[in-house]
C-alpha cells in the first residue's frame, strides 16, 4: 500500500507526464516542419525519416528569391489586426449589452450567434464569391477584413460575454451612479476590470485570422493574398517540394508563434475563462 | 435642499407587480429607514430613486423637478451598496475621487475632498490600496467615502452593514449616526435589522408585498402600529398575539374573550366591532407580568427561558395553547414547567380587529 502523500506525489508525477505527452504530440509537428526546413529535398524525402542531416539554408534563399515574403506578411498583418480592432469594436458593446441588460432572447441570441460556426463555409462560398466580385472586394484586404470579422464575431462576443458576466453589475452601477456617461462606464470601469479576458480574446482572434486559409484561398489571388495563400502557392503546380514547403510554412507561422509564446500567460490566463484568479 | 417626493410609484418585473403604488414624502435632513420582510421591494424602491431601474408609472421628484425618466447619473444622488461594489481596479483614492473627476472637478478641490472625507473615515493610511487589500469594514468605509466626497443631495444606503460581522455593525451604525448628524444630508436606508431602523431613522417607512404598511417615527410605530403586521414586525422579542371575541363594548373600552377562556378588558373605541366580533389582542413581552396563577384569569405554563443576562425572556404556553412571550429580569428564576398567571397591562395592548388594522384607542389615551 502506498501512503497518501506518496500516492499524491505519483498523481502528480503521472499527470505531468501526461501533460508533457500531449504538449510533445501537439508540438511535433511543428518541430517536424523546422527541422525539414532545414534539409535538403532530397533529406526531406528521405525514407526512414533523417532525424540527423547536415542543415541548409537554401530553401529559405529560394523562398525569398521567388516570392515576396513580406508582401504575404503585411497583408496577414493588416488582416488580422484589421478584423481583430474591428471585431472587438463590435463585441464589447454587444457582449455589454447581453451580459448586463439580458432579456428572454438573449440566449436563444448567443446560440443562435454560435450556430452560425456550425455550417461548413463551403456552404456559403458560392454566394459569397459572388457578392464579393460584384461589389468589388475580390482581392482585397478590405474585403478580408470583413469576411475575418464576420466569421470570428460570434466567438469574440461569446467570449467577451463570458467575462462580463463575471463582473458584479453593481460595479458598474456604482459608476453610472456616480455620474459616468455609458462610453465611460465601458471605458473606465468594465474595460479594465475585464483586461485579461479581453486580451485573450484579442489573441484568439489575431491567431484565427492570422490562421485562416478557407476563405483567403478563394477570395484572394496575388493583391491582397496573406502568409497562408503563400504557403499554399508552394504546393501545386511542380509537385511537391517538402523542403519548400516547410521552410514558407515556417516563415508564415513564425510571426504568429512568437507573438503566442510572448503573450501566453495572458491567453492562457483568459482561456480558463476565469476559473485561474 | 433635498427634497424627494414619490408620488403612486409603481413596477413591475415582466408581470409581476413589485411596487404597488408607492406614496413618501422625504423631507430635507431627514434619516428614512426602509424596513420589511425579505422580496417584499425595499430595495426595487431604492433603485427606482437611483434611476437604476426604470419604473412601470408613478412620479419621482426632488426638489419638485421631476427625475423619474433622468438617467442615474444626472440626479445627483450616490448609492452605497450592500456589496459594497468598489472598483477593483483602482485605489482607494481614485475611488473616491472618480465621481468629482467624471465631473471635471479641479485637482486641488477633489484633493481636498477627498482627504477631508478620508480623515473622517479614519481612512488616511489606506488611500493608496487596493480594495482587495482591505477588510470588509474598511471597503464599507470606502464605499461611504466614495458616497460623501460627491456632496449629493440624497444618500441611498442598501443593506449596508449587512456583510459585517455583529461588532463592527454596532461601531459602523455609530458612524453612520455620527455622520448623518456632521453631514446633515437626506439618506435613505434600507435594511432588515430593526435595531438600525429603531436607532437611526428618524422617519420608518414599513414596506410589505410592495405596499406601505406605515410610516412614522420609531417610537410611533412601535406604540401606535397601523395594524398586526407592523406589531408583530417591530420589536425583538415579537409582540405575541392572542386570538379572541368580543363580548362586551362601551364607549371606551373593549372586552374580549381569548382561546383560553381568560377575559380581558381594553381601552379601546371602535364603530366597527360588534359584540361576537373576531379580533386579536397583541401584546409586547415588557407588557405582561408574571403572578400567581390564582391572581389571574389567563394561566399557562413556563416553556423554554432565554436568559440574556441583563433580561430573560420567558415562552410561556397559555391553557389556550397560545404562545406568549414575557420579558422578565435578569435574575428572574423560573422552571420549564412552572404554572404561572400573567397579568396584561391593558392600556399598552393592542387591538387588531379581524382585517388585521388596529383599533383606535379612546382619544384620551392616544399617544
Ligand atoms: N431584476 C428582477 N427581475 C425580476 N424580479 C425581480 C428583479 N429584481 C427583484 N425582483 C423581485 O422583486 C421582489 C422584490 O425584490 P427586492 O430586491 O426589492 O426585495 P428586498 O425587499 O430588497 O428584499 P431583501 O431584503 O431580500 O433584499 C422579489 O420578489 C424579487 O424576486
Ligand atoms: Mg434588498
Amino acid at each position: 500500500m502506498l501512503s497518501l502523500k506518496q500516492r499524491r506525489s505519483l498523481n502528480t508525477l503521472l499527470m505531468g507526464v501526461l501533460a508533457w505527452g500531449v504538449a510533445l504530440a501537439i508540438f511535433f509537428p511543428i518541430f517536424w516542419m523546422l527541422l525539414t526546413s532545414f534539409k535538403t529535398e532530397i533529406d526531406a524525402f528521405a525514407t526512414p525519416p533523417q532525424l540527423f542531416f547536415s542543415p541548409t539554408l537554401e530553401n529559405y534563399t529560394l523562398v525569398n528569391e521567388r516570392s515576396d515574403y513580406l508582401h504575404f506578411a503585411w497583408n496577414s498583418v493588416v488582416v488580422s489586426f484589421g478584423s481583430t480592432i474591428i471585431g472587438m469594436m463590435l463585441a464589447v458593446p454587444a457582449a455589454y449589452s447581453m451580459a448586463f441588460f439580458e432579456t428572454k432572447r438573449t440566449k436563444g441570441t448567443l446560440l443562435w450567434m454560435l450556430s452560425t460556426k456550425m455550417l461548413p463555409p463551403v456552404g456559403v462560398l458560392v454566394p459569397i464569391y459572388l457578392l464579393f466580385k460584384d461589389t468589388g472586394l475580390l482581392d482585397t484586404k478590405t474585403g478580408l477584413v470583413i469576411i475575418y470579422t464576420l466569421i470570428n464575431l460570434p466567438i469574440m462576443i461569446w467570449m467577451a460575454y463570458t467575462y462580463f458576466k463575471e463582473i458584479p453589475k453593481e460595479v458598474l452601477e456604482a459608476a453610472r451612479m456616480d455620474g459616468s456617461t455609458l462610453f465611460q462606464e465601458i471605458w473606465r470601469v468594465l474595460l479594465p476590470m475585464s483586461k485579461g479576458g479581453l486580451a485573450a480574446t484579442v489573441l484568439l482572434s489575431l491567431i484565427l485570422s492570422w490562421n485562416e486559409a478557407f476563405w483567403s484561398l478563394n477570395l484572394t489571388a496575388s493583391e491582397a493574398a496573406p502568409l497562408t495563400a503563400l504557403i499554399a502557392s508552394y504546393s501545386s503546380p511542380e509537385g511537391l517540394f517538402w523542403a519548400k514547403l516547410s521552410a514558407v510554412s515556417t516563415l508564415a507561422c513564425a510571426p504568429i508563434l512568437i507573438f503566442g509564446w510572448i503573450s501566453q500567460k495572458q491567453l492562457v490566463r483568459g482561456l480558463s475563462f476565469g476559473a485561474v484568479k | 435642499m433635498a427634497n424627494l417626493t414619490i408620488k403612486n410609484l409603481k413596477k413591475s418585473f415582466g408581470d409581476i407587480e413589485i411596487l404597488k403604488g408607492i406614496d413618501l414624502e422625504i423631507k430635507d435632513n431627514e434619516f428614512v429607514v426602509f424596513v420589511g420582510p425579505s422580496g417584499c421591494g425595499k430595495s426595487t424602491l431604492l433603485r427606482s430613486i437611483a434611476g437604476l431601474e426604470d419604473v412601470t408609472s408613478g412620479h419621482i421628484m426632488l426638489d419638485h423637478k421631476e427625475i423619474t425618466d433622468l438617467a442615474p447619473a444626472k440626479r445627483d444622488l450616490a448609492m452605497v451598496f450592500q456589496s459594497y461594489a468598489l472598483y477593483p481596479h483602482m485605489s482607494v483614492r481614485k475611488n473616491m475621487s472618480f465621481a468629482l473627476e467624471l465631473a471635471k472637478e479641479n485637482k486641488e478641490v477633489i484633493s481636498t475632498k477627498v482627504s477631508e472625507a478620508a480623515r473622517i473615515l479614519e481612512l488616511e493610511p489606506l488611500l493608496e490600496r487596493k480594495p482587495k487589500e482591505l477588510s470588509g469594514g474598511q471597503r464599507q468605509r470606502v464605499a461611504i467615502g466614495r458616497a460623501i466626497v460627491r456632496q449629493p443631495k440624497v444618500f441611498l444606503f442598501d443593506e449596508p452593514l449587512s456583510n459585517l460581522d455583529a461588532a463592527l455593525r454596532v461601531q459602523m451604525r455609530l458612524e453612520l449616526a455620527r455622520l448623518h448628524h456632521d453631514l446633515n444630508a437626506t439618506m435613505i436606508y434600507v435594511t432588515h435589522d430593526q435595531v438600525e431602523a429603531m436607532t437611526l431613522a428618524d422617519k420608518v417607512v414599513v414596506l410589505n408585498q410592495g405596499r406601505i404598511e406605515q410610516v412614522g417615527t420609531p417610537l410611533e410605530l412601535y406604540r401606535n402600529p397601523a395594524n398586526r403586521f407592523v406589531a408583530g414586525f417591530l420589536g425583538m422579542p415579537k409582540m405575541s398575539f392572542l386570538p379572541g371575541n368580543v363580548t362586551a363594548i362601551d364607549a371606551s373600552s373593549v372586552t374580549v374573550e381569548l382561546t383560553s377562556g381568560a377575559s380581558v378588558t381594553l381601552p379601546a373605541a371602535s364603530e366597527h366591532l360588534r359584540k361576537g366580533s373576531a379580533v386579536t389582542v397583541g401584546v409586547r413581552p415588557e407588557n405582561i407580568d408574571v403572578v400567581e396563577p390564582s391572581e389571574s384569569s389567563l394561566t399557562g405554563y413556563m416553556d423554554i427561558a432565554e436568559s440574556l443576562g441583563s433580561d430573560t425572556y420567558c415562552y410561556v404556553k397559555t391553557d389556550g395553547q397560545e404562545t406568549l412571550t414575557v420579558r422578565m429580569p435578569g435574575n428572574f428564576a423560573c422552571n420549564y414547567g412552572d404554572r404561572i398567571g400573567l397579568r396584561l397591562h391593558v392600556d399598552e395592548c393592542h387591538l387588531f380587529d379581524e382585517q388585521g388594522n388596529a383599533v383606535q384607542k379612546p382619544s384620551r389615551m392616544a399617544a
